[in-house]
Parts: C-alpha cells; structure tokens; sequence
C-alpha cells in the first residue's frame, strides 16, 4: 500500500524546502560554535576514559583545566601535551588530573607537527568505531535479522544486573530491540557517570560499563534464539555527544537523538543543544547506529489531533539535521506516536491517517512509532485493547520499530509478565495482519486522505513560518509543544564557546572519510531460530 | 452488612490472578501456583494459564475464591470531604469569598522529570475534559514545571506571595517521592512559613491519608481532575481567609 494516499506533492516540496532552509541557517551557528561536552567527547574519541579520585571523569578534568583554551578546540593542545611529555592519550590525562601535567596554548613553530599527530590519533579513534561496526554487521550476519517491525521494549529497574535478567526475558518472548530507560535527571548531568550502577530512579544509569554488561545479555541471548538483539539508550540531555561516543564503542545500535528535544522537555538551552546534536549525530553515523527521534513527547503536553501537524514538521526538520550530520536514511528513525484521545469518535481512523502520513514522507526511513500513554487507563484490560489498535496501525501502515504499548502503563514500570503479555500481544496482532495493506486501498477523498492532507498542510505553513521568523524564535515562542525558551537561557549555557578562526578538531572530517555504508543484514529468523523466539505456552506445554 | 467480590452470583467470592513466580515451568509448576493461592486462604482454585515466559519464571493466570468478606461501613479513613463546584462556580466563588485573583505556583520537584501530572492540573487544556488552571479567570498561575528544587519552588512562591503550593511526584521508585516530599515540608517549617500556604501534593502513589502524615493540607492520587483540585483549593483558602 505504499503511495497509498494521494498526497499534495506540492506540500511535500515545500515543506522540505523550508526544512532545509531552518537547519541550514541553524548550521552555521553549529559551525561558529563548541561546546564543553563537544570537547570532552573528543577526548572520550581519542580515547580518555576513567575518573579521578573523587569520581570525576578526567574528560571533564581536563576540559576545566583547559576552559580558556575550548574556543581553539581542546584537541590541538592536549597531543601537543602528549608530544611535549611523551605521554600516551590516558597517561596524559591522568598527569593532567595530578596535576603533573598542564595543558597550554600551542606555539605557532610546534602546530603543524601537532595537527599532523593529531589527525593520526583521529583516524585511529574512528577506526575503533568502524571496528565495532565490522562487528555488528558479522554478528548480523551470524545470529539472523528479525522481520520488521522490530518489537522494542523498555527495562528500567534502575539495577543494571537486573536490567540484564528482564532484557534476555523479553528476547526469548520476541522482543528485538531493548532500550534501558536512563534513570532521572541524568540528562541534566553535566558529565557521565563512571562503572557499573545498581540504583537508579525510573531507570538505570547510562554509563560505559553498563552499557558493556547490556550488550553482552543480548550478544548472549541472541546467540541463543539465533535473532541479532538490538540494545538502545539516549545519546540525549546535557552530554549527547559523550554518550554517543560511549554507544560507538559500546556496540549500541539505536540511540535516542532528537534536535531538539533536550530544549523543550529538559529546558536545556537550544545554542548548546543545537551543536552537541551534531556532533553526536556525526558519531552514531559513523558507528551505524540508529537514531530515534522523540516527536512524541510533543504530544504528552499538546493535544494529538489538534496539534498533530507538530509531530509532521519535527520530523522534516530532524531529517534535514540527521542528513547534515552524514546519517543515511535507514539510519534516520523519525519519531511519531498514537495519542489522539480514544474517546474521539474514529480514532483509529485519524491516527491510521496522520501515522500513514508520515510512513508515505518518509518512505526510506526506519519510523520509530510510539505507543498511547497519555491516556493509558488504570484499568489494565481497557489499556491492553488500546495497545492492540496501536499495533494494529503500526503493522497497517508500515511502521518499522514499534516501541510496545504496557497495559500498565498508567500504574508502574513494566512487571516481567507486563512486558511478556505486550510482546504477545505485538506478535498476534502483526501475524495475522501483515499482509492486511497490501490487501485494502484507501477512499479517495475521504476522512484518511482529508486528515493526512489537513496535517501535512498544517506543517508545511509551521515550516514557513518558522523559517521566516527562524527556529530560535519559534522555540522562544513556543510553537513547539506549547513549551517556551529563551536562547541564552536553560541549562549548560555556559559550555557555549564561540570558536575562534583557527578553531582545530579532525575527528569532524575524519567521521566523515570512508565511512562504512548501509544497513547489517543477517538471514531472516529460520524454522530454529522460530521455535527457540516463540518459547511459548504451546511449545512447552500448559496447565 | 459484609460484602464479598462477586463473580457471578452474591457471595461466591470469585477473583482473579495473573503473577509471575521466579521457577522454571515443569510439570508441577500449575500445582505450585495453586497451592500458593490456597496458603493465601482462596478455595477452589484453578489454574487458568500457567506457562515459561523465561527459562527462570513461570507466568500464571488463575481464578479462586475467598470466604473473606468486609464491611464499607466499618473502612474509617482520613478522606478529603469536598463539595466539588464546577468551573465557573469555583470562579464565582473565589470572587465572591475572596475578592482577588487566587495564587498558585506548581512543580514537579527535585528529581522527578514528569510534568504529565502537574500540567494536567494547571495547564490551560487540563485533563479528560475539564480545564487546567490556568483557565480559570480567578487564578494567577505559574507552571514552573519539573526537576524543580524546593528551595527555588519556595523562593518563588515567597516572591509572589502565593496562596497554595501544587507539587507532583510522578516517579516514586525506590520511595524517592516520599524523600522529595519530606524535603519541601522540613525546608518550609525550616523557614516558618509553613502555615502562609495550603500545601497540595498529587502522583500516581498519593492519598489525602498520606499526605496528611506527610504534613501537607491535602493530597490527590491518579485520575484527580483540574476542578475537583480547584474546589478544594478555593474553598480553603477563603476558610483560612475568614477565619
């Protein structure tokens, strides 16, 4: 059913066009600008890792100890720091954390022969991102790639060792992506936390070990059900670029990404977010990471079918970002969600309308599609209903990562069984149904062609209008999600730096050469591989 | 007159079950989720479902029931008794007892990032239907919105000279909630300006009983609508007014 509304192509156009204008004029305030967090992420490519004596990881050491020096970029100084002692990457860091070594300005006689070195250690550094991603694609390659859509669950106990048990559960049950919800307010960190954690509130800490502990769960599990498990966390909030590094190494394959997310919903000032989102991007481009972008938190504050146009023109201006930070389309894991109210007569009609709207804009993109919860009942069996006309429109319209609906939703964070119910319910729903669209055309000119268009229109004068008055303004205005900021206000405003004209860090080109293309492919699940997912009532008998 | 849960005839005492024992599914395992069921005193049990959903847990659904039965009247609680006005009663009513605009400040504090329940309650739009706040012609309100400190949600409501402090507390793992909470009370006494504000807590995990024993005026739990809030709100600033 591709192409199957008749949309306004002329809208189309347009709304691209205006994209493109709103994320070109933001890119040049990214090039003029770093950010602290930009720097430490550099040194975290190079290869600085650890903390100091009182847990404070040596990149943010470092990056204090060189404040004056950001706007020329810390890369040029800290290797002629390495060069002037002889010290390796980690040596040098921790002499600088003992205060044993200190960074300085290069003098102009010693640059060249540190940008040579230092172009060197960049080509190394993205040469363990590529090594990692060689490794995904013979894992893939190996374990099988499930059918899409994939089947993405949450685990959020907060403990990572538990995290891990509750992941392999919801493998086995057929879940192919696991994304381990952060735990509170690590988005407004100003660092990333160091070793393996086991408390955490709402969620678990992202830190490098951590993510190292989830990866091997899945690799384990995957080996097991013959399906390559996909591990997702949030290269979002106060440190993007950071955690993406850490994901690039790491082994994650979705990352959670959006542009403009840490602005509205975690008041982060926009300058900022604006230049750390691309270099994070840059990063999960080069690691072949999948990028999700959070449209749908725009509709838990505003209304979904009054203000679902938002949601359409987040989307095209996510696009123009991810394409200038070198992500390929199937890389680009655009976000929408299932929110209208489902006491609004015809619900399902609209959201199959605005979500096959995005499907046919988008059509090379992996659609990230997230489940109702604004309206998610207590009463669990109502909710559970509400799921499967969420995964009902998913499998109808093309969706190709669906992150289940909980019918506890509105109670707690998913039970194991929570979690083994939903993924029964994704499965039932997408098997009997796949073929389902290939099967049905829609009424021209009716209330899903009229929707999709009334949408679509709407988004597109969004886009005008916010390319006349420019994206900062419409974000000090609140025409996203009805949240207003200030751009030189909220959080880590004062980790902007204007760069200077002789501004040096390789790893923004070096990402950028050679870069490994397309998506790991793996053989589809075989009769084995089916068996050992479905592990079910059936197969292993009942009461 | 003690009732007991109803299946489909009075009294029968039907209920049912769905939990997750940490065993793996054998042959025995429906016997083990029954006998578990009749140690928690159900009779008749039957074992509806009972299958691996992990090599190391079992899933059950099941159906028993009690002879236990209670009576609603001997359940004594301390409940929030208020007469619910609608919107423009609340307006009227704040006009007339007391004469301004009544003050509201809101947040969901300290480290919870969800402003879902806060906004339902201040927001223009409101919840299921019924107007936030900031609707309300006789209101002055401020949304400061989540991950906001006490002491920075005081110094504003000091600043503005608030009449009632509105915080939510969404996520409550590992009891946080009740340490945020207790955080706010101690800073407010700490300062002694607790009695300048009717003091209203909502979340997911709250009661009017608890909040009580948290020392706050009144506490909302889930489906707790804009109006319901308002009401209570205006008819206990205008008592704390005239009295």
């Amino acid at each position: 059913m591709h192409d199957a509304i008749n949309l306004d192509q002329a809208l189309v156009a347009r709304a691209r066009h205006a994209a493109d204008a709103i994320a070109d004029d933001i890119q040049q305030h990214i090039e003029e600008h770093t950010t602290d967090t930009t720097e430490r992420a550099t040194l975290r490519l190079l290869g600085v890792s650890g903390v100091n004596e009182i847990d404070v990881p040596l990149v943010n050491v470092i990056v204090e100890h060189g404040r004056d020096l950001l706007p020329g970029g810390i890369m040029a100084p800290f290797v002629d720091l390495m060069l002037r002692s002889g010290c390796g990457t980690q040596q040098a860091a921790e002499g600088v954390a003992k205060g044993e070594l200190e960074l300085a300005a290069v003098p102009a006689e010693r640059r060249s022969a540190v940008e040579r070195r230092a172009v060197e250690l960049a080509k190394e550094g993205v040469a363990r991102i590529d090594a990692v991603r060689r490794h995904r694609e013979e894992l893939v390659g190996e374990q099988g790639e499930p059918l899409k859509p994939y089947v993405y669950v949450i685990v959020a106990t907060g403990n990572i060792l538990e995290d891990a048990v509750q992941a392999q559960a919801a493998a086995r049950a057929g879940a192919d992506v696991v994304a381990v919800i952060r735990t509170t307010a690590q988005s407004l960190l100003d660092y990333v936390p160091f070793g393996l954690t086991t408390e955490g509130f709402g969620g678990t800490y992202a830190t490098q070990e951590n993510f190292r502990h989830m990866r091997e769960a899945l690799d384990e599990v995957g080996a097991e059900l013959g399906r390559y498990i996909r591990l997702c966390n949030y290269a979002s909030g106060l440190c993007m670029p950071e955690i993406a590094t850490m994901g690039a190494l790491e082994r994650l394959d979705m990352m959670l990404n959006d542009s403009m997310y840490g602005i509205i919903f975690r008041n982060i000032n926009m300058q900022r977010t604006f230049v750390d989102q691309y270099l994070s991007r840059l990063i999960n481009a080069r690691a072949g990471i999948i990028i999700n972008t959070g449209e749908d938190n725009y509709l838990t504050t505003a209304d979904a079918f009054d203000k679902g146009y938002t949601v359409v023109s987040s989307d095209f201006i996510n696009e123009a970002f991810a394409l200038r930070a070198n992500l390929e389309p199937w890389q680009i894991g655009l976000g929408h969600a299932f929110e209208i109210n489902p006491s609004t007569p015809d619900q399902v009609v609209y959201q199959i309308a605005d979500a096959q709207l995005v499907r046919q804009l988008f059509p090379e993109y992996p659609l990230k599609y997230m489940p109702p919860t604004k309206y998610m009942p207590g009463d669990i069996f109502q909710g559970h209903v509400i799921d499967s006309m969420f995964n009902f429109t998913g499998i109808f319209t093309g969706q190709e990562i669906m992150l289940l609906g909980m019918l506890t939703e509105a109670l707690h964070t998913p039970l194991l069984q929570d979690r083994y119910v939903s993924i029964k319910n994704a499965k039932y729903v997408f098997e009997s149904c796949r073929e389902l669209a290939g099967e049905v055309a829609f009424e021209p000119g009716g209330l899903i062609e009229k929707r999709a268009n009334e949408v679509l229109g709407k988004a597109t004068e969004q886009l005008e209008h916010v390319r006349e008055i420019s994206l900062f303004r419409a974000l000090e205005n609140g025409e996203f999600a009805d949240v207003k900021r200030d751009p030189q206000g909220g959080r880590g405003f004062d980790g902007v730096f204007r760069v200077t004209d002789d501004y040096f860090n390789p790893f923004f080109a070096e990402l950028r050469v050679g870069r490994l293309s397309g998506a790991p492919s793996g053989p589809a699940p075989g009769d084995n591989a089916r068996a050992a997912a479905g592990r079910s009532p059936s197969a292993e008998g009942g009461a | 007159m003690e009732v007991r849960p109803y299946g489909d005839t009075r009294d029968d005492g039907m209920m049912q079950f769905s939990f997750t024992l940490p065993i793996a599914y054998s042959i025995k395992a429906a016997d083990v989720g029954k006998q578990f069921l009749e140690k928690l005193g159900f009779r008749e049990v039957g074992i509806a479902d009972c299958k691996a959903i992990d090599p190391q847990f079992t899933f059950f659904v099941a159906y028993g029931r009690t002879k236990v039965g209670i009576d609603p009247d001997l359940v004594k609680g301390d409940y929030l008794d208020v007469d619910v006005m609608d919107y423009y009663a609340v307006n009227a009513f704040i006009k007339e007892h007391l004469g301004r605009k009544l003050s509201v400040v809101g947040a969901a504090i300290e480290s919870d990032a969800h402003t879902v329940g806060i906004d339902a309650i201040l927001n223009m739009k409101g919840f299921a239907g019924d107007y936030g706040f900031e609707r309300y012609p006789e209101m002055e309100v401020l949304n400061m919105g989540s991950q906001i400190p006490c002491e920075q949600l005081l110094k504003t409501a000091l600043e503005r000279n608030d009449d009632a402090i509105l915080v939510s507390q969404i996520v409550t793992q590992k009891n946080i909630h009740v340490q945020n909470l207790t955080k706010l009370i101690e800073l407010l006494e700490a300062e002694q300006v607790r009695e300048r504000f009717v003091l209203i807590v909502g979340g997911p995990r709250i009661n009017n009983a608890f909040a009580k024993e948290l020392g706050y005026d009144a506490g909302f739990g889930s489906r707790t609508t804009p109006v319901e809030v308002a009401s209570f709100l205006a008819q206990e600033v205008a008592r704390r007014a005239s009295g």
